[in-house]
């Protein structure tokens, strides 16, 4: 079972490349989810105890506004990640996230992971090293939202 | 120069670069919120040659005169452009009605390199109103398909409501011999498809960075960071080719306002390589 999930680990573009030893110890902290189309993954202000990296399918990323709904700021498909709230408190989400179709995943512990880097620091250097490059992304794209480039500027 | 032959109209064109000849609106369609399509006649009943990416001076009578890239099929139909109404000429233009006499004046400029894409796969990337200067480059591909590989349309959109020439877009999604992707900055519940940049599609993209020929085009800042991300994926400078929109007035190289450095955006573009342009995209405030 394990066995099988560190497979899987090892073909996600987050996990790829990682040394094997480190694969071990992640996949004792991974179990596979599905999600159907329209289900909640999680909601803004609960805790964030998981991290997810999808394999198939595609998952929104919402705000909910009053008088406004839900305005969906970033989709994530296969290979991508999301929920990186777990890395550091207070561990609570700060957005829903919603399956827009059939999905399935990846679902990582973030306790047994946090504890994991924590012993191991070489490990929680490595898994850094992977999520800073889509911190950095994604706050780059964000700004280009931000600025409105489609917008007429009459 | 364009590939196309020498027609009556351009023989015009060259005699006499500035005077426009006069067409007529056959038709108008509203292709997004403040996105205006006029399909014309030409007043000598020619068809009007271009080749994709090419763009001409629209005369709004009384008004003024624009610049404005053609957005229809090279190969067959009327003379198709799109138009924001953003400033009085393009507003006027935007307003034309059907019978309504409009002033042409072009082909100008350097189009897409399409005989330089055929045998390559290629990729298209367009933002918000972008997609109107490449939809004759996709025209061409789809029509001449065998000559090419894999094609694929990235596009980038404010929001739903604003995805520009809608229908066509749904269209080539269900064809099988072009691979498309719409994404959208802003979007409600009710949308389905991707959210965030373009370029977060570029970066999920599976090309062979060395047989792959890019087309850009849309605000200025958006292919800055296309190209860039494009060369992350491993394609040479070469290969990227942006279209330059910048203030056109006489579109034959002789007045110098589009001028950026020694290079002029009428008469040397529009479209131009990223190796080329990149000196002067660093440049600010050219």
């Amino acid at each position: 079972m394990t066995e099988n999930l560190e497979r899987i680990l090892s073909e996600h573009r987050f996990f790829h490349g990682l040394d094997k030893a480190f694969l071990e110890l992640a996949a004792g902290c991974a179990k596979n989810v599905r999600f159907e189309a329209g289900q909640f993954i999680f909601h803004e202000g609960e805790a964030a105890d998981q991290f997810y990296l999808v394999r198939e399918g595609r998952v929104a990323l919402q705000v909910s506004a009053p008088g406004r709904g839900a305005a969906t700021f970033l989709t994530i498909g296969p290979g991508e990640v999301f929920g990186v709230n777990w890395l550091l408190p207070p561990f609570r989400w700060v957005y829903d996230a919603k399956a827009l179709e059939p999905t399935r995943a990846i679902s990582m512990d973030a306790r047994c992971l946090r504890g994991k880097c924590e012993s191991d620091h070489n490990l929680g250097y490595d898994i850094m090293m992977r999520l800073m490059p889509i911190l950095i992304e994604r706050l780059h794209e964000t700004r280009l939202q931000f600025l409105d480039l489609y917008k007429s500027h009459a | 120069m364009p590939d196309v032959p020498m027609s009556e109209t351009a023989a015009l064109l060259h005699a006499r670069p500035m005077v426009p000849q006069i067409a007529h609106v056959r038709r108008r369609r509203h292709d997004a919120p403040d996105a205006w399509t006029l399909e014309l006649d030409m007043a000598n009943g020619e068809r009007f040659l271009y080749a994709p990416g090419q763009f001409n001076m629209l005369t709004a009578f009384g008004v003024g005169e624009a610049a404005i890239s053609v957005s229809g099929d090279p190969a067959e139909g009327p003379l198709i452009h799109t138009i924001r109404a953003v400033g009085p000429v393009s507003k006027a233009l935007s307003q034309l009605g059907v019978g309504d006499p409009i002033g042409v004046r072009g082909p100008f400029g350097v189009g897409w390199p399409m005989a330089q894409a055929e045998g390559k796969d290629v990729v298209v990337v367009a933002g918000g109103l972008g997609l109107a200067p490449l939809r004759p480059a996709l025209y061409r591909l789809l029509r001449e398909r065998a000559r090419y590989g894999r094609v694929t349309l990235l596009f980038g959109a404010r929001r739903p409501e604003d995805i520009l020439f809608r229908q066509e877009v749904e269209r080539w999604r269900g064809r099988l011999d072009i691979d498309v992707e719409v994404t959208v900055d802003h979007a409600t519940d009710e949308w389905r498809g991707h959210v965030g940049v373009v370029t977060n599609l570029i970066s999920r993209l599976d090309t062979d960075p060395s047989k792959t020929v890019a087309m850009v085009c849309g605000p200025e800042v958006m292919m800055r960071f296309v190209a860039m991300a494009l060369i992350d994926k491993g394609l040479g400078e070469e290969t990227i080719h942006l279209s330059m929109e910048r203030n056109m007035k006489c579109a034959i190289g002789h007045c110098g306002h589009c001028q950026l450095g020694a290079t002029f955006i009428c008469r040397d573009g529009p479209v131009f390589t990223y190796a080329r342009l990149k000196p002067l995209l660093a440049v600010k405030e050219l």
